[in-house]
């Protein structure tokens, strides 16, 4: 399976991280993947992207994702608002995608609504802070339970795939982080006695919104 | 840091084992110096090229290199590998757009005195307005600095371009600083698969004693026209030294030729040559570029691809005979000034064929539905196939 990926949000939520884990899950799976980070804007809470390809076959192309198969939207903001690099949010969304937003409650617009109608989308409405809160204990694992979503609704890479990825990004290996990144893992690992609770933690929070989501896409599928 | 043993070149890039890492292009070019065997980096840090030169240094932290500083700004740093290389020593430094024109005096220095220096260049945008995004204008203007430069497509290409270019920048014919070129972010930030060669082998160190320009130290006095300019005599014997002098120079990167195609497997990759339409690009534009042949090939439209590695030494036989074949070739390109398309254009029979563009600047992706959309748009438009 082939899948582009765009995930939007407001700085320091993670979404360079959590494309990062991405890919890093499809390439232990034995996929290929490229991952990239929107540049320019990386300060807290300014409108951020990142962006993952993932593929059977070696991916070329590199840049921005401007043809998503499946949009994660990290805040809500980023609809409500407009807080978004890509205007609006849901452009160049292909047919029969997915759109995963964290939110307690539907937020798009009529205007939104008719205009991704056409596409054949799942919207899937996910409370992905509070299983972050609930189930890690910490906002910071807002993008883990957002994976899960993603992995829930696409099986796009394995659960063990991404366990695999989290212990090597937040194991103790090396990983070259940007300096706001680095205080964020470092702000993370405080909220964890041991390195093997973060993970477990974060792993939790994965599950949870895998399992949710699953169960909705359900009924879509079995059409 | 692991012990480590010195292997052959030969065996480095063609017979190593491989091990596939997910890294960022910054990750992958600091890991070539590393199995570059380097004696001394020198760098100052800018966007986007910071990452690297921070695992630089981590790795004189972890002693893979024997010396390192973080200069005051990118002339101190230019200005100071060229005295550690005339010293006789390996170095390694890398800068970006703006870093890149504040420190160009010092390139034809580096080619002048024939210094072996590898300089990896995250390209961006130029000010002004100012600009961090990719855009790789500054490789257009690098071409006439005498040094040898090479156009990265992906992190992959970067780590072994890097390596390549130590080993052709130090053959003692040619000896000659190498310009390694990627378009930052899109390679820089970019994390893809990448195929190391094993962390505790690396190549043989560097041998000054057979420099076509003697190594100086306490011993050696300079090169004669480091100690007695020419610029001091004002005669028909210094203007022609300075001439024949820059000839040599010019002279030495031709005879990079043969090397390229030994360690590099010649300077351009080529995709369908019997294409009818064909994209001659470099960098990630090749990647997009690729991208846009596969959809066209698909819907049955004869689309080929040249990715051009080398730009210095221009591969002008290469390029020219391959002109003959297509009725359309389209350059696309990350800068406004569509220096590939004139690189190309000046060296092609009938070039009224050549399309410059699309080309993208000021930081934006080139996704390859504009290729596919630009090329269609000229076909109908009548363009001669």
């Amino acid at each position: 399976m082939k899948l582009d990926v765009r995930m939007s949000g407001l700085g320091g939520q993670g979404m360079v991280t959590a494309a990062n884990l991405l890919g890093m899950a499809a390439v232990s799976d034995g996929n290929y993947s490229i991952v990239i980070p929107f540049f320019g804007a990386e300060k807290r809470l300014a409108p951020t992207e990142s962006y993952v390809r993932i593929s059977p076959q070696k991916v070329y192309e590199k840049g921005e994702v401007g043809y998503p198969d499946a949009i994660m939207v990290f805040h809500p903001e980023v609809i409500t608002k407009g807080k978004c690099y890509t205007m609006p949010f849901y452009e160049g969304l292909r047919p029969n995608g997915w759109l995963i937003i964290n939110t307690e409650s539907p937020l798009l617009s009529e205007k939104d609504a008719r205009s991704i109608a056409d596409l054949n989308v799942r919207i899937i409405n996910v409370p992905a802070s509070r299983i972050a809160l609930d189930v890690a204990g910490t906002e910071l694992a807002t993008n883990m339970a957002l994976l899960g979503g993603l992995v829930g609704a696409t099986g796009i890479v394995t659960l063990e795939g991404l366990e695999k990825a989290i212990a090597q990004r937040f194991g103790g290996g090396k990983f070259t982080a940007s300096a706001t990144t680095a205080v964020l893992d470092d702000i993370l690992k405080r909220k964890y006695a041991k390195t093997q609770e973060l993970l477990e933690k974060n792993m939790a929070a994965i599950r949870k919104t895998y399992e949710l989501v699953k169960e909705m896409c359900k009924p879509v599928n079995s059409k | 840091m692991p012990e480590r043993r010195v292997v052959s070149p030969e065996y480095m890039l063609f017979d190593a084992p491989r091990e596939k890492k997910y890294l960022i292009g910054n990750e992958a070019v600091a890991e070539a110096a590393k199995r570059a065997n380097v004696d001394m980096a020198i760098v100052y840090p800018i966007t986007p090229q910071s990452e690297a030169t921070h695992i630089i240094g981590d790795m004189y932290a972890q002693g893979y290199i024997r010396d390192y500083y973080r200069g005051e700004d990118e002339f101190n740093v230019m200005s100071a590998v060229a005295g550690a290389a005339m010293g006789g020593v390996r170095v390694f430094t890398a800068t970006s757009g703006p870093g890149t024109l504040r420190a160009f005096e010092m390139f034809p220095v580096w080619a002048g005195h024939r210094l072996p220096i590898v300089c990896a260049f995250m390209t961006r945008g130029v000010n002004s307005p100012l600009s961090i995004q990719p855009d790789n204008i500054e490789i257009g203007w690098l071409a006439d600095t005498g040094m040898l430069i090479f156009h990265a497509e992906d992190p992959q290409d970067f780590f072994d371009m890097t390596l390549q270019a130590y080993i052709i920048a130090e053959q003692p014919e040619v000896h000659l600083p190498v310009g390694v070129c990627v378009d930052g972010f899109f390679v820089t930030h970019t994390r893809e698969i990448v195929e190391l060669t094993p962390e505790d082998e690396m190549l043989p160190p560097y041998d000054p004693s057979v420099s076509p320009v003697v190594a100086m130290d306490m011993e050696t006095v300079p090169v004669r026209h480091m100690k007695d300019p020419f610029v001091m005599k004002s005669n028909y014997i210094s203007y022609n030294t300075h001439a024949s002098w820059q000839q040599e120079v010019r002279a030495a990167a031709e005879r990079a030729r043969k090397h390229i195609y030994k360690y590099m497997g010649g300077p351009i990759e080529v995709t369908h040559p019997d294409a009818e339409i064909m994209f001659m690009t470099s960098g990630t534009a090749a990647a997009q570029a690729r991208v846009a042949m596969e959809r066209m090939r698909a819907e049955g439209i004869d689309v080929g691809l040249v990715k051009i590695k080398v730009i210095r030494p221009f591969p002008e036989k290469e390029i020219a005979e391959l002109a003959e074949v297509p009725g359309i070739i389209i350059v696309p390109e990350h800068n406004i000034t569509g220096w590939l398309a004139r690189e190309i254009r000046s060296r092609v029979n009938n070039n009224s064929k050549i399309y410059s563009g699309p080309r993208v600047f000021g930081g934006m992706t080139m996704p390859p539905e504009v290729i596919v959309k630009e090329t269609k748009k000229l076909l109908q438009a009548g363009v001669a196939v």
